[in-house]
């Protein structure tokens, strides 16, 4: 194809333009050089029997120890789940998601007892989890405009054509456009703890620490920040909030470093999921200082799932018949989740590793063994063959 | 691009630059490249064309530029000043009209020829004569044969008829040849000029050639092509599919635009379609062109570089023409070997001369001197009668005669008498044919001294000092059709007292014992043989006495063919065919042609490498034969089938041939039970083999002969062809190529005469030799001796022929393995294109990630050592027929690249499924998702090569790096990936070694040896090991044993292998 075109040999015979080394001819000797005669100096790894078997044992022999180790670690952490979807009817969610009417200004809630059977020690970290929700659609991963998000103040007032149709409303630019940051997560969830003398004290969540620190301080950057005189709701006039945020983007927190573009749940859910099925940090449940008493001791537990409208009516009219006051995901037969997880050196419960490096050892090993037989069998065949003959 | 308008505007998965950058870089290379070799070839045409040339203008010379020179032109041309185009010679600075020029750089022989001027303008001196001139010339339409050329020129001279004279090639100055001793010509533009030269003509474009392993590359791209639209159809279905319910199709939070919205459903399809093969479009392997293309063109530098093809003697390495055929050089089946020059060394020496079957020997090669090979002749010529020593005077005056030698001029005439005097070599011969010099020198050192040509006399100094002139009237030039040459002269002084006319000729045995009619034929015949046996040149020579009329009617036809404007060449033939007969025959002489250095043992190298090698040659059956014995190309054990013009004349050809099958079939099945495997070589000559190749009328079925013919040779470990044309020696080439294996064919030679086989041939290799450089500037690869082709072969071509199989399957399987996660991925994001590696990832990963370690590995991979390659030449047999680049082998890449992406995939998929990687508790998205399953892609494709990759950081690459599961994934995936390569590869190693594998084991533990203590484990584990290389070639190896032996008694036998 291609290659058979690039043969430029002289059509004119005369011309010689000759290939390759035709220039290096002219009667001189070759250098003789390690490298031009081919000689440099190579370690060849044959993969014979007798090099690969004592490799493979001890690869068994460190993944193994290997596996086992995760699997133990990835054991030792505690996790719990609970969903609260509200599906079924006998669910306590079941009332906010189905019978809920939008109109309704007080926000629905709905409260789920849990009980931890072990206590949780150091830090706890809360996750929320959706399921069936294709966050890397392509379509939706790339409906955001980086540089609007970098505080770029051109993007922020003529946003990218990839945040169509979440780029414009009203003609106003949304602030920030694009189809991730219009469907941000939004329930709220507290949890609280049933002391066994019957108060209940809720748990104090940290929502600082969960998005990475490259995406916090280098990609997600406020607009006009430098600037004197310039609090954010100046920097974003001109601008309309998402179509499905209750609050404009500049009043997600209270605290300025948490503001803004650089809301650290904003953050977390404009990074898009790999897979449909997922999870996102929440809140982080710091250790108590003293660090006597266990994060989270066995017992009682109660989480509340705050419903806030997550849209405006008349786009609910449009685009759903059926009342949705929650974060929407029984549309698409969604789920959600809240998973509490303690943290190992190897990050979060995940067997799979463990396994896989147990499995892979074994396998190694056990090859080992039936290379080592057919290393001998075959061995042994060709010395009796060579008597033989 | 979603606003826009257009509905059949594709949204692309991937920027245009992702995917168009990997393109535009092989563009851009190739067209750097290529512009590279268009500018040089600009630079040559421009100092060609603009190369002063003198031409005569109203009487004076003017300076111009050779691209201005018209048709009609007179050019002035100086001595060592090469022709801008094609002249008739008008007049020439020496007085007898004649110039002496070089053609080396149009056919390769140095010898200075001699050309005429037309004999009515010699006189011309000044250019204000050349200028008055007055003539038409009429030519034939231009032609590439350099020696044939038919005009004539008509002299208008005042008032008269018009003088025409004829004109031929000895006219004709062809452009690229250079001029020589000669101070100046005029000559005239004649005929040809720019493209119309005998020498552009000469030079057309060759075909393409191309390599088997590019035709597997593209097939297996056809193969990846399917693959792709397969993928982007099955994708684009199961996107509808999945789809099917709007809550899929556009959930709440993920909406379509406007635009996307209007669009007809079947419009979406194809767009989508048609993302998809953008997205998966790394299936295919851009960059594998330009990757092969730079590992030919670098890695042919080894060749040119290597220190053994380089010959001290022409202070030249070996060439090379083409890069493309490099691995080619691995694949070759048949060798077609030209004899004379390439397997002999065309260094001719006269042994011996026998006149009507007595011998002379000149034995006085050790001191040079006269005297004593006058001596020598004396003491065998001890009783000389009349008749046979008239013989004898002739038969040395017809060798010094007729011949076309030239005598190398000294400064002065009294310096070459001088110089031949002292028989010292200050003057020496030169000729377009070695035997002629062979044999003129040997006449010297028989005591008859060819001096010169002196003014269309030949002057000869005889035995007794004395000189002797002869009148040279004719000379009757030899061609290959006739295989003769004579001369016709008039003896005018010295001992032959008669001023008689005689005819001297020599020629092949074959061409001059039917026109002899009387001498001692049977003795000279019998001799003849024998020295051809030996492997001799032989030729005999005979003579005529032709009386006045006799001549004047010879002398009358000659002029006449020679004036003729059409059919010159058959008229001269007649001609010839009339003058040439009735010979008295004289004696025979015999030219030893030397066997080059180290032929035998590359022929037997080949041998064993599994290759079959043929030698084709014009000689005569019992030479070639011969020297086909010496070369070990046919072993005494050799069984000899012949299918020559003598056995069919006794039976009809279809009967030899099925005789002739069924020995070979019948040996065939015996031996596939005896432990004596017993080979065939096979003899067949032109005659026959035109025969055999003519379509046959009677039969039902015309290819019938060929085929039977072609099983026969396919049965022979040897084939020879005699007597061959140069146009045979392509049909044959091409008969085999086209046969029903379709095996890689390689053609060696050195002579113009094998410039048809060796472009007709898949690999050409043209030795740089005596017989000039047209097969070398005419072949893929040129190398300076015979020998050097065992190295070319077993361990260039093998190296490279690795290298690439290599190299090509590496790419395929490493785009495998990069697109094949995607393709899954498609699965987990509802199918809607989006790339699971980063932009960057995708451009970069077929340029630099992947792409310069195996550039780097395919330039310098040796998985056995050089000297492995040449002591076991049938490790070649290892990677015949394209072993390497099966489909199987293809198959089992691709699986392999199937199975690590998916080990990839998943392995990542469940890492991620549903936990944190990281201490700090943060979750990763997608783009993490993909970096790590390319990171360990790019290890593991890396590993594959056992080489380091760079790569390249980012900060998901930070984030992703610092968490030790990660890390340990990696570690595990890469594990997981290679191992069933490296199971596969132990177990094939363990269960069926193949031979390269086995060296390779035998190379290590003679490597281990140095090292290991003399422990007797390991010593009888090497045993064991050499035992087992030994153990599957015992056949071979006793068969090779054998034929050594038997080698060495027929040397005892017969003086053939002279030193």
């Amino acid at each position: 194809m291609m290659a058979s075109s690039y043969n430029a040999k002289d059509e004119d015979g005369h011309i010689t333009v000759t290939g390759p080394g035709g220039g290096t001819l002219r009667s001189k000797k070759p250098e003789n050089t390690a490298f031009k005669q081919q000689r440099l100096p190579a370690w060849q790894p044959i993969l014979t029997a007798g090099t690969v078997l004592p490799a493979f044992f001890i690869i068994g022999l460190i993944f193994i120890p290997i596996g086992i180790g995760l699997y133990v670690t990835s054991n030792n952490i505690k996790e719990f789940e609970v969903d609260y979807t509200g599906v079924d009817m006998s669910s306590p969610c079941f009332n906010c998601s189905q019978n809920f009417s939008w109109n309704s200004t007080t926000p629905c809630t709905c409260t789920i007892p849990f009980f931890l059977e072990q206590p949780y020690e150091s830090n706890v970290f809360m996750y929320y989890g959706l399921s069936n929700f294709y966050q890397n659609h392509r379509r939706y991963v790339k409906s955001r405009d980086d540089s609007q998000l970098n505080g770029d103040m051109t993007s922020l007032k003529e946003p990218s054509k990839e945040c169509e149709p979440y780029a414009y409303h009203d003609n106003k630019p949304i602030a920030p456009c694009g189809a991730i940051a219009n469907s941000m997560f939004n329930d709220t969830l507290e949890l609280f703890y049933n002391d066994p003398n019957g108060t209940k004290v809720q748990i104090p969540l940290t929502n600082i620490g969960i998005a990475w620190w490259t995406d916090k301080h280098v990609k997600f950057k406020n607009p006009g920040v430098g600037e004197a005189n310039q609090n954010l709701t100046t920097a974003f006039q001109g601008t309309t909030k998402p179509l499905n945020w209750r609050r404009p983007v500049y009043e997600l927190d209270a605290a300025a470093n948490n503001d803004g573009f650089i809301n650290e749940d904003f953050i977390v859910w404009m990074r898009t999921a790999a897979l449909p099925t997922f999870r996102k940090l929440y809140r982080i449940i710091k250790s108590p200082s003293n660090g006597m008493m266990p994060t989270m001791p066995r017992g009682n537990y109660t989480l509340e799932v705050v419903y806030i409208t997550t849209m405006s009516k008349n786009l609910r009219q449009n685009l759903f018949n059926q009342l949705n006051p929650d974060y929407p995901v029984r549309s698409f037969e969604g789920r959600k989740r809240m998973i509490l997880s303690t943290i190992s050196w190897m990050g979060g419960k995940n067997p799979f590793l463990g396994i896989a490096y147990i499995t892979v050892g074994s396998v190694c090993f056990f090859l080992g063994v039936v290379l080592l037989i057919i290393h001998h069998k075959c061995g042994n065949r060709n010395n009796s063959a060579d008597i033989s003959n | 691009m979603k606003s826009d308008p257009d509905p059949l505007i594709i949204d692309t998965p991937t920027s245009p630059v992702t995917s168009g950058l990997p393109l535009f870089f092989v563009i851009t290379v190739t067209a750097i490249k290529q512009g590279y070799e268009d500018w040089l070839r600009h630079k040559a045409d421009c100092s060609i064309n603009e190369c002063p040339v003198d031409v005569v203008q109203q009487g004076k010379v003017v300076r111009t530029q050779s691209h201005k020179l018209r048709v009609g032109d007179i050019v002035v041309v100086r001595e060592d000043e090469t022709f801008p185009c094609d002249l008739i010679l008008l007049s020439s600075s020496r007085h007898d009209g004649t110039c002496y020029v070089t053609t080396t750089s149009l056919d390769g022989e140095s010898s200075h020829k001699t050309y005429y001027a037309v004999p009515d303008t010699m006189a011309f001196r000044t250019e204000r004569e050349v200028d008055s001139l007055h003539a038409t010339i009429e030519c034939e339409q231009p032609q590439p044969d350099l020696y044939k050329f038919v005009g004539r020129i008509n002299i208008y001279t005042d008032k008269e008829e018009p003088v025409a004279r004829t004109l031929g090639a000895e006219n004709l100055l062809l452009r690229g040849a250079t001029l020589k001793n000669t101070q100046h010509i005029y000559g005239t533009v004649a005929v040809y000029t720019g493209m119309e030269t005998k020498m552009a003509l000469n030079y057309q474009s060759k075909s393409q050639k191309r390599s088997a392993v590019e035709k597997s590359m593209n097939a297996f791209l056809i193969v990846y092509l399917c693959i792709l639209i397969s993928k982007a159809v099955i994708n684009t279905v199961l996107k509808y599919a999945w789809q099917w319910s709007p809550d899929r199709d556009e959930p709440w939070y993920n909406h379509r635009t406007e635009n996307e919205r209007q669009r007809h459903v079947v419009i979406r399809a194809f767009t989508d379609f048609l993302a998809f093969m953008v997205l998966f479009n790394y299936i295919i392997p851009v960059s594998m062109y330009v990757t092969v293309e730079m590992q030919k063109f670098l890695g042919s530098y080894f060749i040119t570089w290597d220190e053994e093809m380089f010959d001290e003697e022409l202070g030249e390495g070996a060439q090379v023409n083409t890069s493309d055929l490099n691995e080619e050089l691995g694949q070759v089946e048949y060798v077609f070997t030209d004899k004379t020059g390439t397997l002999t060394e065309n260094n001719m020496e006269f042994i011996e001369c026998c006149v009507d079957g007595n011998v002379y020997i000149p034995h006085a090669i050790c001191n040079g001197q006269i005297l004593s090979a006058a001596s020598s002749i004396d003491m065998i010529d001890s009783s000389p009668g009349g008749y046979r020593r008239e013989h004898e005077d002739l038969f040395f005056r017809a060798l010094c005669l007729c011949h076309t030698v030239q005598v190398k001029e000294e400064e002065t005439v009294d310096g070459i008498k001088r110089g031949i005097h002292q028989g010292r070599p200050t003057s020496f011969y030169i000729s377009s044919s070695p035997d002629e010099v062979a044999l003129v020198e040997g006449m010297k050192r028989l005591g008859y001294t060819y001096l010169r040509l002196k003014d269309n006399y030949m002057e000869i100094l005889n035995k007794d000092d004395e000189i002797e002139r002869f009148e040279l009237l004719h000379v009757l030039n030899f061609d290959s059709v006739r295989r003769r040459m004579s001369v016709i002269v008039r003896s005018s002084s010295g001992k032959m007292q008669t001023r008689e006319y005689l005819l001297f000729c020599k020629g092949a045995d074959s061409s001059i014992f039917p026109r002899v009619v009387s001498g001692k034929v049977e003795q000279v015949k019998a001799r003849v043989e024998q020295n051809a046996v030996e492997g001799l040149r032989t030729l005999c020579v005979a003579y005529r006495r032709l009386c006045q009329s006799e001549y004047e009617e010879a002398c009358h036809q000659l002029t006449e063919a020679k004036l003729a404007l059409q059919d010159r060449e058959q008229r001269l033939a007649q001609a010839y065919d009339i003058i040439e007969r009735d010979f008295v025959l004289l004696g025979a002489t015999a030219v030893e042609d030397r066997l080059q250095e180290k032929a035998a043992d590359t022929i037997e190298s080949l041998h064993k490498a599994g290759m079959k090698v043929w030698v084709l040659t014009g000689d005569k059956m019992e030479t070639a034969a011969a020297t086909c014995y010496a070369s070990k190309l046919f072993r005494r054990s050799t069984q000899i089938l012949e299918l020559t013009k003598k056995r069919t004349e006794e039976q009809s050809l279809h009967d030899v041939l099925f005789e002739l099958n069924r020995t070979v079939l019948r040996q065939r099945s015996i031996s596939g039970l005896s432990v004596d495997c017993l080979d065939f070589g096979l003899i067949i000559d032109g005659a026959t083999l035109s025969a055999v190749l003519k379509p046959n009328q009677e039969r039902a079925n015309p290819s019938n002969y060929r085929e039977i013919f072609l099983e026969i040779c396919r049965n022979c470990s040897a084939v020879l062809c005699c007597r061959m044309a140069p146009l045979q020696k392509a049909q044959i080439v091409k008969l085999i190529k086209a046969s029903k294996e379709h095996p890689i064919t390689l053609a060696i030679g050195d002579g113009a005469n094998d410039v048809s086989m060796i472009l007709e041939a898949h690999v050409g290799i043209g030795i740089m030799g005596k017989e000039g450089r047209q097969a070398a500037r005419n072949s893929d690869y040129a190398i300076p001796k015979f020998k050097h082709l065992k190295k070319m072969l077993l361990v260039h071509g093998h190296y490279y022929y690795i290298r690439i199989a290599e190299l090509v399957q590496y790419f395929f399987y490493k785009n495998v393995c990069f697109i094949f996660p995607q393709f899954l991925y498609q699965f987990f994001c509802g199918f809607s294109q989006q790339p699971l590696y980063d932009t960057a990832y995708l451009t970069l990963y077929n340029i630099s990630f992947t792409s310069l370690p195996i550039l780097l590995y395919s330039l310098v991979e040796q998985h056995v050592t050089m000297e492995t390659l040449k002591r076991e030449p049938s490790l070649y047999r290892d990677i015949a027929k394209n072993s390497l680049l099966r489909w199987p082998v293809f198959l089992y890449w691709t699986c392999l690249g199937v199975f690590d992406a998916v080990i990839f995939f998943f392995g990542a998929y469940f890492l991620f499924d549903n936990t944190t990687f990281t201490s700090n508790g943060q979750m990763f998205g997608n783009w993490t998702f993909g970096t790590l399953v390319f990171t360990v892609l790019v290890f593991t494709v890396t590993l594959k090569v056992p080489f380091l990759n760079y790569q390249r950081m980012y900060y998901v690459f930070m984030q992703m790096l610092s968490s030790g599961p990660a890390w340990l994934s990696i570690i595990l995936l890469i594990t997981v990936s290679l191992l069933p390569d490296v199971i596969k590869k132990v177990l094939c190693r363990a269960v069926c070694p193949t031979a390269t594998e086995r060296a390779q084991k035998v190379g290590a533990a003679g490597a281990l040896e140095g090292f290991v203590a003399p422990g007797t484990a390991t010593a009888a584990e090497e045993s064991n090991e050499r035992d087992l290389l030994h153990r599957d070639r015992t056949c071979e190896g006793d068969k090779a044993t054998r034929t050594y032996d038997s080698m060495m008694s027929h040397s005892h036998s017969t003086p053939l292998s002279k030193p």
